[in-house]
């Protein structure tokens, strides 16, 4: 998974050029930092998402890339040109806030038709974009007239969707849209947003401590904490390769198991005894102390006749259905104690009921990954 | 649910007392009830009543005419140039102090910071001092050798302009008496739109003017219409700024009512002219609200 494939060296060779530069960039409120050190190139057209814990300065960025705030340092560039200090109303981009802000005293055609009448468009010509636009975001024309404040929870978050793509901006920016909806309205309208994004070929830049959104929109996720940009990368990336423990915790659960290498060059067990076979870091550093990483679904029950790079005997004492997959939670012996580790099998494959809760876990070096110590 | 209707169920003869007797709230509302009653409503009644007696007599509730109508009505009567002026002036008051009380209302929203309640406070101070009061200290200021004749010419100058007992300082009066009844209600109008809104206009491409048309003024319009009524009925019935500033220049409505009740000693024909006012100012009252529809202006429905 490591290796580049040759698709993705050329993209490393000639990058598509980025509509939006961001180079060092800094904010600071008071002796408060932000916002530290970003260095993020975004690409034409692509589906960006930062997510990060709340307080890790998300917001703030967006907020600068809009033009509602202007970084302390380092430089914004957008086609090239530097748009620090350009207000966002003289900017080519547009921002979907997190409470929406519609105009409450606003039908819905007027909230659309907002940016429009701003330029100067005469009344009909208004209404003829509006209604077009009510077509791509899936309104029914009869909501031309009705009142903002009286449409749904979805219905209002695609007056938003295309009142912001009726001002056409080149970047589209979302804080967090979806969060205050239900999860089946907030899924759908997830593939939905993906769809528009592709049928209009905008750059869309979203903002949410989701990950699971981030996964199912995003063309590339670059995760933050505490100001900074921790990694940038695809989604499988993110998650097949995270740089640190930040950011493979934030992604999903873990099992961390602490290895130490010995002179003879066996990787035994710091926390849990044993040695293990253990893949190469992935950053390549030469290390002596380090974690394996396991995903809960990379783990499996070995029976009497399976094998795996490296077996710890334990006992289920707990499962949790997530749905289409089960959750195990099994002890295993510790040095101090025991220790919990986790493993997720589809249904298909669950334990029997019958099964004795006594467990060999099983998983691969080439599932596990190493990260620094 | 079902906790709540059991308590509810009267069970023993104590419990339906109880229940028979006036509830917590129509207990707590009596006295205020009382008070309206007797400082309010009896006072209005009266007021009705005399407006029917017979003029320049104290027969209320025994006489019944419509003579004091009929002399307020009579072409003759220069009552009504009263009327105009009071209503030209709050009409004056109104506009004036929309205007000077939009950018402090404005500021204690979004400019002033932390420093807005105190600012607040200041607007509020003056209410702690009688009216009448406050407007004798106007008139100290710019009387012949007041305080402004007597600072310009100390200063050298050939004095002070001669502004006390015209219309124009009577407006002045109002105004300034005014100010904080038309202030409040409009930063309370301000602080109901929501900044996000302000900034999502700005980010899809509009400036400072047409935010301001689109989206402030029409979203803080309940505050500042509360403001402009609540002033108006204040200013129309207003009389101490006419008749300390403008050393009686102009004679307002209520002037008239009141020389009605004292001087002329013709209780019947005042109350008349309050009835006529009152049924003015209410007309209007309930037209302005009927046309307020809050819920609508503020997008709750």
């Amino acid at each position: 998974m490591l290796q580049t494939s040759p698709t993705e060296t050329a993209l490393v060779e000639a990058p598509p050029k980025p509509i939006l530069q961001l180079v060092g960039v800094r904010k600071t409120f008071g002796g408060f930092t932000a916002v530290e050190g970003i260095d993020l190139d975004v690409r034409a057209g692509e589906f960006l998402t930062i997510v990060g814990p709340s307080g890790s300065g998300k917001t703030t960025l967006l907020r600068m890339l809009a033009g509602m705030d202007t970084p302390s340092e380092g430089n914004i560039t957008l086609h090239g040109e530097l748009i620090n200090d350009v207000p966002p109303n003289r900017r080519p981009t547009c921002l979907v806030f997190q409470s929406l802000a519609l105009f409450p005293h606003k039908s819905v055609g007027e909230n659309i038709a907002f940016p429009l009448k701003v330029k100067g468009v005469d009344a009909a010509a208004r209404k003829a974009r509006a209604l077009e636009l009510m077509r791509v975001v899936r309104l029914p024309e009869s909501y031309f007239d009705k009142n903002v404040m009286k449409c749904s929870g979805g219905e209002r978050q695609r007056v938003a969707l295309a009142r912001a793509f009726a001002y056409d901006p080149e970047v589209l920016f979302f804080d967090e849209p979806l969060s205050a909806l239900d999860y089946k309205l907030k899924k759908a309208l997830e593939k939905e947003l993906k769809d528009l994004h592709r049928e209009t070929g905008k750059t869309f830049i979203y903002i949410t401590h989701s990950l699971e959104e981030a996964m199912v929109m995003s063309d590339r996720i670059g995760v933050m904490r505490a100001g900074r940009l921790v990694q940038v990368g695809t989604p499988e990336e993110i998650y097949g390769a995270p740089v640190d423990r930040f950011v493979c915790e934030f992604v999903g659960e873990v099992n961390t198991i602490k290895v130490g290498r010995g002179t003879d060059g066996v990787w035994s067990g710091r926390d849990v005894p044993g040695t293990f076979q253990v893949a190469p870091p992935r950053n390549g550093v030469a290390t002596d102390e380090a974690f394996i990483v396991v995903r809960p679904e990379f783990m499996r029950f070995l029976g009497p006749g399976d094998t795996a790079d490296n077996r710890l005997e334990g006992t289920v004492y707990n499962e949790y259905s997530l749905g289409s997959r089960i959750q195990y939670q099994v002890r295993v012996d510790a040095k101090d104690g025991e220790k919990v580790m986790l493993v997720e099998l589809s249904r298909a494959r669950a334990l029997p009921p019958s099964a004795d809760s006594q467990v060999t876990l099983g998983w691969d070096a080439a599932d596990a990954f190493t990260l620094e110590g | 649910m079902a906790d709540i209707a059991l308590a509810h169920a009267p069970e023993t003869a104590a419990e339906l007392n109880r229940a028979r007797a006036l509830s917590a709230g129509a207990r707590c509302a009596l006295p205020v009830a009382i008070l309206l009653g007797i400082g309010f409503l009896a006072p209005l009644v009266a007021i009705l009543g005399y407006a029917f007696a017979t003029p320049r007599s104290f027969d209320v509730f025994r006489s019944f005419t419509l003579e004091n109508f009929a002399t307020l009505f009579d072409p003759s009567n220069t009552v009504w140039l009263s009327f105009l002026w009071s209503c030209g002036f709050a009409l004056a008051t109104v506009a004036i102090l929309a205007v000077v009380a939009y950018p402090i209302a404005y500021g204690l929203n979004v400019v002033f910071g932390r420093a807005a309640p105190l600012i607040s406070v200041l607007f509020v101070f003056p209410l702690f001092v009688s009216e009448n009061v406050r407007l004798y200290g106007w008139v100290l200021f710019y009387i012949k050798n007041g305080v402004l004749d007597g600072t310009l010419k100390w200063l050298g100058f050939s004095g002070g302009p001669e502004v006390l007992y015209t219309p124009g300082i009577t407006l002045f009066g109002m105004v300034y008496t005014y100010l904080p009844f038309m202030l409040f209600p409009m930063t309370l109008g301000l602080a109901l739109v929501p900044r996000d809104l302000v900034d999502a206009a700005r980010d899809l491409g509009a400036g400072r003017l047409f935010i301001w048309r689109e989206i402030e003024l029409p979203l803080a319009m309940p505050g500042i219409l509360i403001g402009m009524l609540l002033t108006f009925v204040l200013a129309i019935g207003a009389t101490a700024e006419a008749k300390i500033l403008g050393g009686q220049s102009i004679i307002v409505i209520s002037h008239d009512i009141e020389i009605a009740f004292t001087y002329s000693q013709n209780w019947p024909l005042g109350s008349a002219l309050a009835v006529i006012v009152t049924v003015f100012i209410s007309g209007l009252t309930l037209f302005a609200l009927s046309k307020l529809d809050l819920d609508r202006m503020l997008g709750r429905r």
